[in-house]
């Protein structure tokens, strides 16, 4: 039961917001540059050039990764939002199918962390890499796959979530260490074995190494990709399939 | 014909049952009304109606559809608006509107005419373009009822529909609500626990502890009580109670410095109580009875008594009612 133009309305709602919202536009920009500038330059002190990549280039494609991960769940905690202040009521009274609800969010959160990843890429002139048009491409794709994965994946804890309070648990215990284990700031090659079965489960380890793998084409390990591409893929889309059905499902029960 | 038809319908939350098999029936055009204390069970029965819930037995139907198992269909002939306000406040009234005609599905070409129409109803057009967040509660309030209206329910259902707004901004709202019934030939269904605003319905369910205790119009609803309130006040109380005891066998009772007595035709022995009185009467009040006696008499209670979360409108409702029984 997909409705066709509630799910456009859906998504139409959230791109006004957001492109209303000036401060959330600029956050998108102020976080990576932030790490990128400051804490890149001063970690490179630390950690030397290794085969022609430096760490500043190193964590460009984490820093992709991160946007998107943040973009993604806010975009999805959305749902929490409408449901503290009511909004919520007003789709779930309306003669649409509560999936194209959860797809209406899954599309919005996608493209709206796919439109930050593309706002991020102006900081590539700074950092002495160059892509092709190709490059650029493959970049765009694999934000999409790796949006959609997360923001499935924050629909279905936005789906169980009772209330906002939940949602600081969220980022300190799910948001934050997803990304401290994906190897976006440093390799995972180098971390303890207990850690590195930990980065094995995180999704979005496989999303950042997509990235560098269209990023970073000549880097091996550990600055550059340790997955096969296929892999990496072939896992951030199985993800957000699984995801976005256990949400579908949780909503359903929920609401 | 009943439009909404409800049988048995029974409501439990674990171990608290919030609707106890309830029946009734509301005929197409009527406006109507439940009116009970905080934790009655309106809500829960508008949630079912509105098929937010589904009932733990019994069933509840609307236009010909049974709102637990052809939701869809329920929800396309209702709007609603909720006690709490249901609006993006991030967005513009045209944009909030916009959203409902496509969830509704509206007619491309009949979305913008229509959207203008309820604007100009509640008086809002001039705002179209403008922010929720910086509406009042009232202006919130009326573009609900525009919103609710967009996608022409047959029903449409005002959960305390002035809560918490000023006695001006409630009467407006009324006010809209008795042109639309005029203009969009409506049925509606709300509920309130202000006495004033049931009054304003064709017919009331009085609801308490999840029961349907009493069902009729507001006229007959105010005959169960027996009677008139006559409030006297006479140059010597202490004897005119006495009289009163052996002329009429009636058992009235001092207050503030007068007199109060309950009698059936109120109008009629006012006349023959002051003639046999020995003393001198000083004034003669008569109070037809309102919802809240009914209320009390069939209860117990004031509607209001048990007010679980704000005790200052509790306080409130008894001073006003006691003011309203003085005079």
């Amino acid at each position: 039961m997909i409705q066709v133009r509630p799910i456009y309305v859906i998504c139409m709602r959230e791109f006004i917001k957001f492109f209303r919202e000036k401060s959330r536009l600029l956050g998108t920009l102020a976080r990576p540059v932030l790490w990128l500038f400051v804490v890149g330059n001063g970690m490179s002190g630390l950690i030397k050039p290794q085969a022609g990549f430096s760490y500043l280039q190193f964590i460009f494609p984490g820093m992709i990764g991160m946007t998107i991960l943040f973009s993604s769940i806010f975009s999805s905690i959305s749902i929490v939002w409408d449901r503290e202040f009511g909004f919520m009521k007003e789709m779930l009274v309306a003669p649409i199918s509560r999936l194209s609800i959860i797809i209406g969010k899954a599309i919005s959160g996608t493209l709206i962390s796919v439109a930050q990843a593309i706002i991020i890429l102006v900081l590539i002139p700074f950092l002495g890499i160059h892509i092709t048009f190709m490059q650029f491409i493959e970049v765009v794709a694999v934000s999409l796959l790796v949006s959609f994965s997360i923001t499935s994946l924050g629909i279905l804890i936005a789906a169980r979530l009772a209330s906002f309070d939940g949602f600081n648990i969220i980022m300190n215990f799910l948001v934050m260490p997803m990304l401290f284990l994906s190897g976006a700031m440093y390799p995972v090659t180098s971390m303890p074995p207990a850690l590195r079965q930990l980065t094995r489960i995180n999704p979005l380890t496989y999303g950042v190494d997509a990235f560098k793998h269209v990023l970073l084409r000549n880097a091996t390990p550990p600055l550059g990709a340790e997955f096969p591409l296929s892999l990496d893929l072939f896992l951030v889309t199985a993800v957000s399939l699984v995801m976005l059905t256990l949400a579908a499902l949780s909503f359903r029960r929920k609401e | 014909m009943p439009i909404i038809t409800v049988n048995n319908l029974t409501k439990k939350f674990k171990s608290l049952t919030a609707v106890d098999d309830i029946s009734f029936s509301v005929d197409e055009g009527e406006v109507f009304g439940f009116l009970g204390p905080n934790g009655a069970g309106k809500t829960t029965t508008i949630n079912i109606l509105c098929t937010l819930l589904s009932p733990s037995s019994g069933s509840a139907g609307i236009a010909g559809f049974d709102c637990a198992k052809n939701p869809d269909d329920v929800r396309s002939a209702i709007g609603i608006i909720f006690q709490d306000t249901t609006l993006d406040t991030g967005l513009t009234a045209y944009e909030n509107l916009k959203f409902h005609a496509y969830l509704y599905n509206l007619d491309r070409k009949l979305t913008e005419r229509r959207i203008d129409e309820m604007l100009g109803v509640v008086e809002l057009r001039n705002r179209k373009n403008d922010l929720i967040k910086n509406f009042s509660g009232g202006m919130k309030r009326r573009l609900e009822i525009a919103r609710g209206l967009l996608h022409y329910p047959r029903v449409l259902f005002l959960d305390e529909p002035t809560l918490g707004l000023d006695p001006q901004t409630r009467n407006t709202i009324w006010d809209f609500i008795d042109s639309l019934r005029k203009k969009e030939k409506i049925t509606v269904f709300m509920t309130t626990h202000y006495m004033e605003e049931a009054e304003n319905c064709d017919r009331i369910a009085i609801i308490d502890a999840g029961k349907i205790i009493a069902i009729d119009t507001p006229a007959r609803l105010k005959e169960l009580v027996h009677g008139d309130i006559v409030h006297l006040v006479t140059a010597d109380n202490k004897q005119a109670i006495e009289q009163i005891r052996q002329l009429f066998n009636i058992a009235a009772r001092e207050e503030n410095g007068g007199l109060v007595l309950e009698t059936e035709k109120g109008d009629e022995f006012i006349p023959t109580l002051i003639h046999s009185l020995s003393m001198r009467t000083l004034s003669v009040s008569l109070k037809k009875p309102t919802l809240n006696d009914v209320f009390l008499k069939l209860t117990g209670r004031l509607i209001r008594d048990e007010g679980l979360t704000d005790t200052r409108e509790v306080t409130r409702e008894f001073v006003r009612s006691h003011r309203r029984a003085q005079r």
